[in-house]
Parts: C-alpha cells; structure tokens; sequence
C-alpha cells in the first residue's frame, strides 16, 4: 500500500544550524501518527515542509506517492494543516475565512460539511464576529476547521490543544478521532503525552532534527523497563532498611515516601512478602506506571516536558 | 459525518485563482473609507487648487488651460498610488501577520498569485482613476484624443505599479521600509515625472534628466493620449512603459516563485 506520507532523508538547516537532520519516516495510511520532541526538535520545520511553508535543502516528501515539491499542486490539496502559531486574517470573519479557505484549494463550497465543522468545533455563536475578537481557543478551533474545510486525506496538526480547556480538548480529539474512523490519515504533535499515548498508533520521537525512535506506541513504553513501587510512609525513615538495598531502594522527600525497583524478574509476591515482615509503616502503595516522559528521558537525556505539562 | 466526508469534491483548477482575487477585492472594499474614498477626496483638493484656482489663470502648453494640462497627470497619480498602495499593503500585512501561510500550503501557482494580487490591485487603482476623472469634469474639459490609448496607458500603469508593490512588501522588513518605498521613491518620481509641468520647460539639462525618470513616459504617454500633445512620441511611451512593466512582472515572478522572503 502506498504510504500517506514517506520522509526520507529530509535536510533543513537555518543559517548553518540543523533544524532537520537526516529525517526518513513513513506513516500508513488510516493511521494516526504522534511526532514528539521538546522545543526546538525539529518537529515543526518537518510539519513546514511536508506542507509547503519552509524549502526544502535536501531530500524527499512523498504525499499519497507524490512528490511534495515537483507535484504540489496536488498534494497541498490532499494535505490539511494546522500551524502552531494562531494566524488569522483580520479582515474576514470565521464563515467569510473558511469558504474562502475552501476555495484555495479548488473546492466549491459544501454547505453541509462547512455547517458541521462549524457546529461540531464550537464556532457557531461567533460565526460573524471578526477575527480579532476572537479568543486563543477559538481561533485555534477555527484553525482546525480551516485545515479541514477541503476534506484533505492527510491532516497534520501542530499542537491543536495547546491553551485549549480540558473540555475542549476532549471534545476535539473525539472529533480528530471519528475523522481518522472516516480514513483520514493524521499527523500530531502534542506536548500533552497522556494524549498522545491514547491518541496515536505510532510514535516517533525526535531530538536535535534526528529521529531518535520510532515504534508502536505500546512498544516504546513497554521497552522502558522501569516499573517501581513507591511506599507512602506514616513515619519518615532515616535510612533504607538493609533487606531493601537489593531492589535499589530509595528514600524520597526527608525519608516519607520509599521506592523501590522492580525491574527484571522480580517477583511481586516476595516483594509483598519482604514488606510484611519489615514491617514498615505503609499508610499506601503506588505503582506508578512508565510514561512517555520517561521513554524520551531514556532516549535523550531531556526532559519533553516541564512539571506543569506545557513545554519544557 | 463520516458520509459528509466521504462526498469528495471534484477539483476546480480556475476556482483558488478566482477565491484569491474575490478576496483580495473584498480586502480593499471592507475599508474602502481608507482605500477608495480617502484617494479620492486627496484627488479631488488637488483638482480644486488647480482646477479651480490656479488652473484658469495660467497656461503651460499652448492651446491647453493648466486645469487641462494637469487633470491627467492627477488622474494617473491617483491610478499609480492606489495600485501599488494594494499590492504592497495586502502583501506585507500577510507577512506581518503570518497569514501568508494561508497562501503557502494551497495548490495556488506563483503566476496565479501574483496575477489575482495585480488585477485586483488594479482594480483599486482604476476605480479611483475613473472616480477622479469624473469629479475632474467639473473643472477641466477634456477633447480625449485617443481614449483607448489613455485606458491602455493607464491600465499599464497600474499593472506596473501593482508589480513594484509586491516587490517593496516581499523586501520591506518594516512597515517605516514600506513607506520609504512611497515617500522617497514614488512621490519624488511622480512630482518630478511631470504631473505638474511638461519636463520641456526646463534647463536643457534638468529635462534631458528627466528622461531617465519612469514616471515620465507614463503620465506624458497618458497625457499625449488624452490631450493629442506631449513631450515624448506616443509609440516612445508605450515602448518604455511596456518593457518597465515586463522587467517588474518578471522580478516580482523571480521573487515569488523561489518563496524568497516568504518560505522559510
């Protein structure tokens, strides 16, 4: 099956800096795709040169088996993008701004689907106000609805929730999500990782403008093999008891809370065992689960995001 | 939804043409009190200063009033600022603001930009021609020698000027480097470019000076049209004006087609 959309050995350096070093990935089409990496990774000069915004210095894009730049004219119609950075032009309004954007793409207007956009992101009650009056929310929903209004094959979003309310964002990756179930094909960067390991099938992960992995999404945090258990303590201890020093045993916050590793082949029944017979004052237990923050601490030594969840 | 979607819609090849240049006449006329009605009421003060006043008591070609002599010249100055006032203004703003991103990832061709910015550039510019034109029977009247040939040079005018337009916005970092395109080159051109004098009446030197001035062959191929009189040969006017507006169109296709200043 030909490939949404095949990278390979993609170049971009600005004033001598690389901002996309040797990148060479493919996404299925179907699939919904998460491009991950902290400021500066590249991620965006990718999303801008699949779409036609930033030159390409060396290499090849592939939309649908065409090439991006030789055959634009007909893959900039089978792609929709949303940018970053909230753009919008103040003389229109949203209606004026998305039949406008329809026609950009050599489509007449469809009614019907400009309606359901409209209803589904919310735009509704603010359909004739102008643009500058628009929130940051809205404008960002108003940008999702424009990458959509030519009904594109692949739809590329560059961080859609940020500065989106919970709600919102729940609403849009439902909406993001029915779109994939019609066969769009979708390509993500978020910095909310929690939703990019229920959103995408695949995840690549980039650093530096390299690609440093890319796997199902199951299999990047399986192959982290970091699972703990943190003990909450009633009583702070001062030291880790001698029988925990096997499991890597470590005091956190003045000694109130102790995790200890169960990595390999730990088994947890002797663990719950040795616990008893410590008789340690447990007021509870966590086992907390490995995220994608800590796969990309793994690969790359940096953090993806800081604590907060906006980017690092 | 699902359904919605899957209705896939057949591509129109003339329509992102036809969107972009709807738009960009919707751009103007949204503020038309700065875009339409400002350039007029500017014309106008002009043609009542010399229409009016000044107009009927002195005489610079004979045979021809200075009201006859200089409404022309105004109307093409109106012509001239207002479609490279279009151009510019809509281009740079897009960058300004980012919005020409919104241009960059569509199947739009750079000649179908450039055209659909020029023609409604033009537009623009034309309309206040034909505006001033009219307000300027009141005060000057006109014998219209060769009207095609006056409709033609102005035509090529504005297409000249919407030209240099998207080349000052793809160069201009600034909005104070835009106006410096306005204020210290085409204003200067205009004034010098005979709009108020016939270049034939000064020092031999000034007026040989004069001829390396591009405005020239435009408001005295223009005036030649109307008036049946003028310092350079008809045919001289359309030659020089024709190449000029060539030489921009290409260096404004040069520039957009490579995305310079525009793609990253």
């Amino acid at each position: 099956m030909t490939p949404a959309l095949e990278i390979n050995h993609l170049h971009k350096s600005f004033a001598g800096a690389k901002a996309v070093d040797d990148l060479s990935l493919s996404i299925e089409p179907g699939e919904i795709f998460g491009l991950l990496g902290p400021n500066g990774a590249g991620k965006s000069t990718t999303i801008n040169m699949i779409s036609g915004v930033c030159r390409i210095d060396s290499g090849t894009v592939r939309v649908f088996g065409h090439d991006a730049v030789r055959d634009y004219r007909l893959t900039r119609r089978l792609v929709g993008v949303m940018h970053q950075e909230l753009v919008t032009d103040h003389f229109f309004t949203i209606d004026r701004a998305l039949k406008i954007h329809a026609g950009y793409y050599g489509v007449p207007d469809d009614k019907a689907w400009r309606e359901l956009l409209i209803e589904r992101l919310g735009l509704g009650p603010h359909l004739h106000k102008s643009m500058l009056k628009l929130s940051g929310g809205l404008k960002r929903r108003f940008m999702v609805a424009k990458a959509l209004i030519h009904k594109p094959q692949l739809l590329i979003l560059d961080e859609p929730t940020a500065g989106v309310d919970v709600e919102l964002r729940r609403a849009l990756w439902q909406f993001v999500q029915e779109m994939n179930q019609a066969g769009t094909t979708v390509l993500l960067t978020t910095h909310y990782l929690e939703e990019a390991e229920q959103m995408c099938n695949r995840i690549a992960i980039m650093s530096g403008g390299k690609l440093v992995a890319l796997e199902r999404t199951a299999d990047l945090l399986a192959r982290l093999d970091s699972r703990s258990m943190l003990l909450h303590l009633d009583t702070p201890l001062e030291q880790v008891p001698t029988a925990l020093e096997a499991l890597n045993g470590q005091l956190e916050e003045n000694g109130q809370k102790l995790r200890i590793s169960l990595a390999g082949e730990v088994v947890m029944a002797e663990v719950l065992q040795l616990l008893a017979q410590l008789n340690l004052p447990i007021r509870d237990l966590e086992l907390p689960r490995p995220g994608l923050e800590e796969v990309f601490l793994d690969l790359t030594g940096l953090q993806l995001t800081d604590r907060k969840g906006s980017p690092s | 939804m699902i359904n919605r979607f899957r209705q896939q819609q057949n591509f129109v090849s003339w329509l992102p043409f036809a969107t972009l240049l709807q738009k960009e006449i919707r751009r103007f006329l949204r503020v038309s009190f700065q875009t339409l009605l400002t350039p007029i009421v500017t014309a106008s003060l002009y043609l009542f200063v010399f229409g009016a006043t000044l107009g009927q008591r002195i005489s610079v070609v004979e045979g021809f009033s200075y009201a006859q002599f200089v409404v022309p010249g105004l109307i093409l100055m109106g012509v001239i600022n207002n479609s490279f006032a279009n151009t510019s203004s809509s281009l740079f703003i897009s960058r300004y603001l980012g919005n020409i991103v919104d241009l960059l990832v569509t199947p739009l061709t750079p000649p179908q930009v450039i055209l659909a910015y020029t023609l409604a550039a033009m537009l623009r510019g034309l309309l206040v021609g034909t505006v001033v034109l009219i307000i300027s029977c009141f005060f000057a009247e006109l014998p219209f020698v060769s009207p095609w040939a006056a409709a033609a040079m102005a035509a090529l005018a504005s297409f000249l000027f919407a030209q240099f337009g998207l080349i000052a916005a793809i160069y201009a970092s600034s909005f104070d480097a835009l106006s410096m395109y306005n204020n210290f080159l085409i204003l200067p051109l205009i004034y010098l470019g005979g709009v108020f004098y016939p270049v034939s009446i000064l020092p031999p030197f000034w007026a040989r000076l004069s001829h390396f001035n591009p405005m020239l062959y435009l408001i005295d191929g223009f005036r030649h049209a109307i008036l049946g009189v003028g310092d350079l040969s008809l045919s001289t006017a359309f030659i020089v004006a024709g190449l000029m507006a060539a030489a921009l169109f290409g260096w404004a296709a040069a520039l957009l087609g490579s995305g310079y200043k525009l793609r990253l």
